[in-house]
């Protein structure tokens, strides 16, 4: 019998992808690919698609196999080793909490985002594109709960994090986020993910995490890491791509792209954030400071990008120069409002050691030492004396972001920011001229945000007292509050042998 | 502007309006140069509530814990409603106040700004 030829990778890949589309022969495209044109993007040719990687469907599911065994290697390994034990000191895994609570159900939401990309785009590249990425994304999920799980044997706050993704008032944060970019058409949905998230600002949330984890001795996050990094490197390239693929295909594209790249650049970095906290305050190791990591990727790499991209028309997204204008503000504002709110968080909040406290000077030498080092040091002498502080009432948020209106206008940082608008009769709230703006480009669709505090006067949420509302939440009562009384801090101690001079903060 | 949807006449819900919340309205009171409260609080009030016992009972309960609270002159305290410098009258309600829902009330404290004066 004679031998099939062997395909070369174009050939392959032509077969494996351009082929598996069909000719529609009762049905028009319109009705098929319904959501392909209300957004106003206009794609002449399909065919221009280009994927870089060639990646065809069956290598794509063999290396992903082979990933995928590696890594249940390593898990099973950590379990039988109590590896738990190896990390820098009990603090890290609220790192970890956060990550499960606010990421792994990102995760979750690109998988369901790609796989509805995959359907409504009519050319078969963007559809094979999507469904690795959709595939990628849920064994993100997988792989990170697998991973974190661990600990959840050991740790308090890792019990519950889809159901408390859906409901608790910070995580509305990238709930909302996230959301926003799933309601929407297939287009804004992959300039915000594929693009903003995975392409501009994807180096500042796994950079830090994965880095993060390698610092502080968590090998088992360090090992999802690993698997997902080929994931990503693909998600990025894609993110460019799609980008120039419609920028080409009509001059009309570039308003609305320009548009959703300003929104997502905007929230995206309100989200991100809370990933700088984490960076400048709860890794016992720390990698790098917030502000070096957002120069570093945003203002120098960021910047080489946009510049590239300006033979396009697109420029810089609106207001970042905001984002830079805050950076030696941004993370200790929002460590001390979680420390505010410890009482109702999943995760255990503390006042740096002395060592911290000289390091977050070192780093932030115009406002750390002058702003922020007194507020620690005062609230640290109120714990000391019996009087950790809590914050009795429930937030005012930002209708955009979600996150407690505690932004300060950087040059007068006791200051806060604060924006409105009217929409049928209503007032609308905003940290900044950013979310104010988003809100009144779409105010039908921002206006039903569902802001966890006026859920609970509502009604909503289990009760009017905070412990229905933990209870809602699925807290339990080892969850939140003072790291140093917390049960995490107290095991990690015994099982270390550790004595009280020689424990954590 | 306006929003680009699938459909026509794209709407939903306004989440809070008024009615939603069982005859309240809601109000956010913020405390200027104290950031150790970071935000200002969200508080459902009835809309009959005299702005004397908002003075009384919610701002108290939101406040109290930082050291400056006892030290208040409230004869020398200044008003901001919704941006703008306002002379509440204690026995009027909120509504009567011109206090709407969702509105935002900040209060300033001339003389007393914070731990040592450092705004928190
Ligand atoms: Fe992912
Ligand atoms: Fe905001």
């Amino acid at each position: 019998m004679e031998q099939a030829k062997k395909m070369n990778m174009k050939e392959k890949y032509n077969t494996m992808t351009g082929d598996l589309a069909w000719d529609f022969s009762y049905k028009t495209e319109a009705e098929i690919f319904p959501l392909s044109d209300f957004e106003g993007i206009k794609i002449e040719d399909w065919s221009k698609w280009q994927d870089p990687f060639r990646l065809t469907m069956d290598a794509y599911w063999k290396y992903q196999g082979e990933k995928e065994r590696k890594l249940y290697a390593v898990i099973d390994a950590f379990g039988q080793n109590n590896a738990h034990l190896g990390v820098t000191d009990a603090r890290y895994i609220n790192a970890l909490k956060i990550f499960l609570t606010a990421v792994t159900p990102l995760e979750y939401g690109a998988h369901r985002g790609f796989a509805m990309t995959g359907r409504a785009f009519p050319g078969v590249g963007a559809q094979v594109a999507s469904q690795m990425q959709s595939i990628d994304e849920l064994r993100h999920a997988q792989t990170q709960l697998h991973t974190i799980s661990q600990y959840n044997k050991y740790f308090d706050g890792l019990h519950d994090p889809f159901h408390m993704f859906d409901r608790t008032w910070y995580l509305s944060v990238p709930k909302s986020y996230f959301e926003d970019a799933l309601s929407a058409g297939p287009f804004e949905f992959i300039t915000a993910i594929s693009f903003s998230f995975e392409y501009v600002l994807t180096n500042l949330l796994f950079m830090p995490f994965m880095s993060g984890a390698a610092y502080n001795g968590d090998m088992a996050t360090v090992n999802f890491g690993f698997s997902a990094q080929s994931d990503e490197s693909r998600h990025m390239t894609l993110g460019l791509e799609v980008i120039k693929f419609m920028l080409e295909q009509h001059p009309d594209n570039l308003p609305i792209i320009q548009r959703w790249i300003d929104k997502y650049f905007w929230r995206g970095y309100r989200l991100l954030g809370i990933v700088g906290m984490m960076m400048d305050y709860m890794l016992p190791k720390r990698v790098m400071s917030w502000k070096e990591g957002w120069e570093m990727y945003f203002e120098q790499n960021g910047k080489m990008l946009f510049d590239d991209l300006a033979r396009y028309g697109i420029t810089m997204p609106k207001f970042w120069e905001q984002s830079v204008e805050e950076k030696e503000h941004l993370t200790h504002q929002l460590w001390l409002t979680f420390y505010s709110y410890g009482h109702a968080a999943a995760f255990h909040t503390w006042i740096p050691d002395d060592s911290e406290l000289d390091w977050l000077s070192e780093k932030y030498p115009v406002t750390f030492d002058k702003y922020y080092r007194p507020r620690l040091v005062y609230l640290r002498e109120q714990e000391k004396a019996g009087k950790r502080f809590y914050n009795p009432s429930l937030p005012q948020l930002c209708q955009t972001c979600q996150i407690p209106m505690v932004y300060t206008d950087p040059k007068n940082p006791t200051k806060r920011v604060y924006r409105e608008t009217t929409y049928k009769g209503d007032k609308f709230h905003f940290c900044s001229d950013a979310c104010k703006e988003i809100f009144e480009h779409e105010p039908e669709k921002m206006s039903q945000a569902w802001l966890p505090p006026h859920q609970i006067f509502q009604g909503n949420c289990g009760g009017a007292t905070i412990p229905d509302v933990l209870k809602y939440y699925h807290f339990t009562e080892n969850d939140g509050g003072e790291f140093l009384h917390s049960r995490d801090n107290a095991n990690w101690n015994m099982w270390k042998g550790l004595t009280p001079d020689e424990e954590a903060a | 502007m306006a929003v680009k949807a699938a459909y026509e006449n794209y709407s939903g819900p306004n989440r809070d309006a008024v009615e939603n919340f069982h005859g309240n309205q809601l109000v956010y009171i913020g405390w200027d140069e104290h950031m150790m409260f970071p935000c200002a609080g969200v508080f459902p009030l009835p809309p009959q509530m005299p702005f004397g016992a908002v003075i009384k009972e919610v701002v108290p309960a939101a406040f109290s814990l930082h050291p400056d609270f006892a030290n208040i002159d409230w004869g020398k305290v200044e008003w901001l409603l919704d941006g703008k410098s306002f002379n509440p009258t204690l026995d009027k309600s909120l509504e009567d106040n011109g206090v709407h829902h969702k509105s935002l009330i900040r209060m300033i404290t001339p003389g007393l700004n914070g731990i040592n004066n450092s705004g928190f």
